[in-house]
């Protein structure tokens, strides 16, 4: 594992008055895969979304390859284009073919050309088994195919860091282990991934490091067996126990 | 009822339907522009833009096309601007349609939901790109229903031009009451018109919907 990739120094995000992420600070390195963990409305998909600057943040900074992305930024979607993400809700454009889905940012963004663009869409599409979809519209797969077709479409933006938001959220028990496993086999491959989850399974075995949050603060941090085995605070170990019926 | 009559004046109704709709033509062209623009003001919530065209779509929406006209035709020349009867027309049209069409793109454009704006933004692709080949074609498809509507109103409408002195299809037929008193005839000559002119621009509508909805969704 290398260099840091992405860092995050003291970040501060407000909603009116309510304090979403209140001073937050972690770095993630090259090939690192992170998973944020925590209780819903702790703050982890605003902080992803705030990464990708879909939201806007009221203190802190964020690097990305040590070059600093946030507060005026210029060209906000050539950095956009470095960093990978997937929605929990399905987010494919429903009026385009799932191929046309994967090529449009490579080709309209990074202006590659449409036929190297096109081979590796089907490359990519081929190992996630979904080679024989690619004429299919979104409104013809299942969430498990939709989702894993979004994660393709990411990936063949070539980003640095991949930042998945629940991606498995709003699927069906059995679809959800299909999804997982395309993201096994990226964090295998050396990938850089952060991970906001609820499946804590996955969590405990594709994580390199666990964060977890409560009430917009980064409460714990460490490898994934210090944290399901030994939590050092209270309140991580009050979240674990409302799992624990499901081993 | 006199055939001989309606033979003898269709071609002067076939005139005024070429008038009719011609300036239809140029004032729904008009009014998708403008309704395009004030649309995504509205829906950018465009600082002060948004504010004026809020006025300009209340104050459109809730004036009658005939007293918009009589501003334009009658009220303009007070103040030194005087325009033809053709311009008052389509000028008037563009008014009033411009309203109708940025409903119909603002909630087109609302309808769509905000994670394809972030997931297209998320992608790397330019606020414009995101508009231009995710926004716009979601937002169109929702909106033709209500496009077409607009259209069949605002051919409707011109109904009212011959108060600036337009020989349109409604002139035409006051024209030939008064002069020959064949009520009968000449009413049913400008329901036919409208009808030749509606119905077909109402069907390439209706199918125009059917293929967006399969196209906006797969088949």
């Amino acid at each position: 594992m290398g260099n840091p990739v992405l860092g995050i120094k003291n970040l501060k995000k407000k909603f009116g008055d309510h304090e979403v992420l209140k001073d937050i600070s972690f770095s993630v390195k090259k090939g690192e895969v992170v998973v944020v963990l925590g209780p819903s409305g702790c703050g982890k998909s605003t902080l992803l979304r705030c990464i990708n600057a879909l939201e806007s943040i009221q203190g802190g900074e964020i690097f990305l390859d040590r070059e600093k992305i946030s507060g005026n930024v210029k060209n906000l979607h050539k950095i956009r284009q470095k960093i990978g993400m997937v929605f929990q809700s399905y987010d494919l454009f429903p009026h385009m073919n799932v191929l046309r889905n994967v090529t449009l940012a490579p080709e309209k963004a990074q202006h590659r050309p449409k036929e190297e663009v096109e081979k590796e869409a089907e490359e990519l599409l081929h190992r996630v088994g979904l080679a024989d979809k690619k004429d299919a519209y979104p409104r013809q797969l299942s969430g498990g195919q939709k989702q894993r077709a979004a994660i393709v479409r990411a990936l063949c933006m070539h980003p640095e860091v991949m930042l998945f938001d629940e991606v498995t959220a709003s699927l069906d028990p059995e679809m959800v282990r299909e999804v997982l496993d395309v993201m096994l086999e990226m964090a295998k491959e050396g990938r850089t991934m952060v991970i906001v989850t609820h499946e804590m399974q996955f969590a405990k075995a594709v994580a390199d490091r666990i964060i977890f949050m409560d009430q917009g603060n980064i409460i714990e941090e460490g490898s994934p067996k210090e944290f399901f085995e030994h939590p050092k605070t209270e309140r991580a170990r009050q979240f674990l126990n409302v799992f624990e019926f499901e081993a | 009822m006199d055939w001989n009559f309606i033979i003898q004046y269709s071609g002067l109704y076939k005139e005024a339907a070429f008038l009719t709709l011609r300036i239809a033509c140029m004032g729904i062209f008009g009014s998708l522009i403008l309704g395009l623009i004030c649309g995504m003001i509205r829906y950018y919530k465009v600082p002060v833009l948004s504010r004026i065209t809020g006025i300009y779509i209340e104050l459109s929406r809730n004036t009658p096309l005939l007293i918009q006209l009589f501003f334009l035709y009658f009220g303009l020349p007070k103040i030194g601007i005087i325009l033809e009867s053709e311009t008052c027309a389509v000028a008037g049209l563009v008014f009033l349609g411009g309203s109708y069409m940025a409903e119909a793109f603002r909630s087109g454009m609302e309808a769509v939901d905000s994670v394809q704006t972030e997931s297209g933004l998320s992608l790397g692709l330019t606020k414009k790109q995101v508009w231009f080949y995710i926004l716009l074609p979601q937002a169109a498809a929702i909106a033709i229903p209500g496009i077409g509507a607009n259209v069949i109103f605002l051919i409707k409408e011109t109904s009212v031009f011959s108060i600036v002195a337009l020989m349109d299809l409604m002139h035409v037929a006051k024209d030939l009451i008064g002069l020959y008193y064949k009520t009968d005839e000449a009413l049913l000559m400008l329901v036919t018109a409208y009808l030749v002119i509606l119905l077909p621009i109402s069907i390439i509508f209706m199918f125009l919907e059917r293929r967006l909805r399969f196209a906006g969704s797969g088949d």
